[in-house]
């Protein structure tokens, strides 16, 4: 049987109620995602038993034993310290009168009796900190800060990593230098984590799971691409950055157009040069509001990446000027942001036969 | 030997160590529990707390001097577990330096507890530390600035007593007589020089003593991030 967290819990605050209930494999990253007040800082402020006013139940279930972390109706309620929930705070939080290597042995001290595998010298060198050791909290830029932070909390030991938006406070580029150090983490140190964001394109990036928070409820909870796909999702799932993401196998290279093919679901792609081997697998993203539609395949047009598909869904936004569609692209779909107007001029339905032009194609990850 | 007599000044500095380390240890908790409680008792502590600061020191000996006769309940149980009396003797001034200078000890303490806040003390219980090991390891060197402004002002305003000693201890030679009552009583006797030589003691040691803690907050500005 799989490990997993189990919660169900409720919160009653004046303005806002939380209830959410579900189980979590510890295994890899689930993303919390919802717009902001949904209450995902909450929830994992709950799990981690930072928040007092949580009631119901949060507990541990594994192979090798259970641990009950609260269950508000037998009086149980395990503190913080207890919990081995390591936890990754927006503001790093570093201890201002420890260096960068006290910070790091505090966390290393105190979880020793809890064994595994995790090494102080493995920890610093994935997260690249041997540089900062010698620094303090105070001279560190604010990436490095996190990526301290996220070796902290990985030194802790815990059962469960809980990250609440560690890279919200950073700009697209720092952000884009972390990223691949969190996505390393549960493989290199067996370590699930829940990662709390409300960056559509950071959740779908690191996670394999998704967990929709909406007013306080769940709204959905699955597999990353089905939640992609789903169109009554939004605004959970963002406007802007709304997408899907597909896997790809990497065809082959064009050096003269620096462009790199792949396979999608059969049909062929194009986008700018990566440094992948040909037969490697990638997660593709594409974003609803660089997908353009076509009743016939388009001639002379700028657009390389043409893929057919059937429309499978079209949600028309009440008062907006755009309607989301959902194409079926044989077996996968993708999602397209266009006017109400041209879903009344094309005349488009569902089941109909389209051309989905899609302006850019942006690797999510590079390989897995 | 300008000084005839210096037992004043060494029992001024018992008097001010003893005071300063009790207070520590009353004043860490009772700062820490103002610092973080939500309590509506709060605000009644916080205004007990500061009376010393606007009451003139007669009025506080006067109260402790009710408290401590053998007849109250306080003296008569120091009575019955020393089997000496409270008023007039050393461990009295204790009590009394105690109540006098305890806004001193807790008030600056309170806003150093409430400038490290809640959030290391999250991150410190998230990486496994019990309260205690937070506290210790987390909160207390965060503070260190208000501890030692703490203990400095403390000492020094004790120093500088002389109301409450007077009401409480009266003028007993080496048990009671403090700084600022021998400097009184050279005055009455017009020997002005041990009063200048004394006065001149506590001149300097209260600036020094002030340098020192301004120095310490413009040098070590405390730091939470």
């Amino acid at each position: 049987m799989q490990d997993l967290l189990e919660f169900d819990i409720s919160l009653r605050l004046e303005d806002f109620t939380l209830e959410v209930a579900d189980h979590l494999p510890l295994d890899g990253i689930t993303a919390l995602i919802g717009p902001s007040g949904s209450g995902k800082t909450t929830l994992l402020r709950i799990l981690a038993g930072l928040e007092r006013g949580g009631e119901g139940r949060v507990a541990i279930r594994a192979a090798q034993g259970d641990e009950i972390w609260l269950d508000s109706a037998q009086g149980i309620f395990a503190p913080p310290y207890r919990r081995g929930a390591g936890h990754v705070f927006q503001d790093a939080r570093l201890f201002p009168h420890l260096g960068v290597d006290g910070n790091l042995r505090y966390a290393d001290r105190r979880s020793r009796h809890v064994g595994g595998e995790i090494a102080f010298g493995d920890v610093v060198e994935a997260l690249d900190l041997s540089p900062l050791l010698g620094r303090a909290p105070q001279s560190l830029s604010g990436g490095e800060r996190q990526r301290v932070a996220i070796a902290r909390a990985v030194l802790s030991r815990p059962r469960i990593l809980l990250m609440d938006e560690p890279l919200s406070a950073l700009d697209m580029k720092r952000k884009a230098a972390i990223l691949p150090y969190i996505e390393r983490l549960p493989q290199r140190f067996s370590i699930p984590i829940v990662y709390v964001t409300h960056a559509i394109e950071e959740a779908s990036r690191l996670a394999s799971r998704m967990l929709v928070l909406e007013e306080g409820r769940k709204r959905a909870v699955g597999p990353v691409r089905t939640i992609l796909e789903r169109l009554d999702l939004q605004p959970a799932t963002g406007h802007f950055e709304a997408g899907v993401v597909l896997d790809a196998t990497v065809t082959g290279h064009d050096p003269q157009f620096h462009l790199t093919q792949l396979d999608c679901l059969g049909q062929s792609v194009a986008m700018p040069q990566a440094d992948l081997p040909i037969g490697a697998t990638a997660r593709i993203r594409i974003r609803a509001r660089d997908v353009a539609l076509a009743k016939s395949r388009p001639k002379d047009i700028s657009i390389r990446n043409v893929l057919e598909g059937k429309i499978a869904e079209i949600a028309e936004e009440a008062d907006t000027a755009f309607a989301e569609m959902l194409i079926d692209i044989g077996g996968a779909g993708v999602r397209a942001r266009i006017t109400r107007a041209s879903v009344a001029d094309l005349g488009l339905k569902p089941g109909e036969h389209v051309f989905v032009l899609v302006k850019s194609i942006s690797f999510d990850r590079r390989a897995f | 030997m300008i000084l005839a007599d210096l037992a004043p000044l060494w029992l001024t500095a018992r008097l001010a160590g003893l005071t300063t380390l009790i207070l520590l240890a009353i004043g860490t908790p009772l700062a820490w529990w103002l610092a973080h409680t939500h309590s509506r008792a709060k605000v009644f502590v916080e205004t007990i707390t500061a009376l010393p600061l606007v009451l003139p020191p007669t009025v506080i000996g006067f109260y402790l001097l009710i408290a401590m006769n053998p007849n109250a309940p306080l003296g008569a149980a120091w009575v019955s577990l020393t089997g000496t009396t409270l008023t007039f003797s050393f461990a009295g001034l204790v009590v009394g330096s105690i109540v006098y200078s305890l806004p001193f000890m807790v008030q600056p303490l309170q806003s150093a507890f409430e400038m490290v806040g809640r959030r290391p003390l999250e991150a410190a219980a998230t990486l496994r530390a019990s309260p205690f090991d937070a506290f210790i390891s987390v909160a207390a060197p965060m503070a260190l600035r208000g501890f030692i402004s703490g203990s400095v002002l403390t000492f020094a305003h004790t120093v500088g007593e002389f109301g409450v000693v007077l009401m409480v201890g009266g003028n007993i030679p080496g048990r009671t007589r403090v700084i600022s009552i021998a400097i009184y009583e050279h005055v009455e006797t017009i020997d002005y020089a041990q009063a200048h030589a004394l006065s001149a003691i506590l001149l300097v040691f209260s600036f020094l003593v002030l340098l020192l803690v301004y120095g310490l907050n413009r040098r070590f500005p405390v730091q939470v991030g």
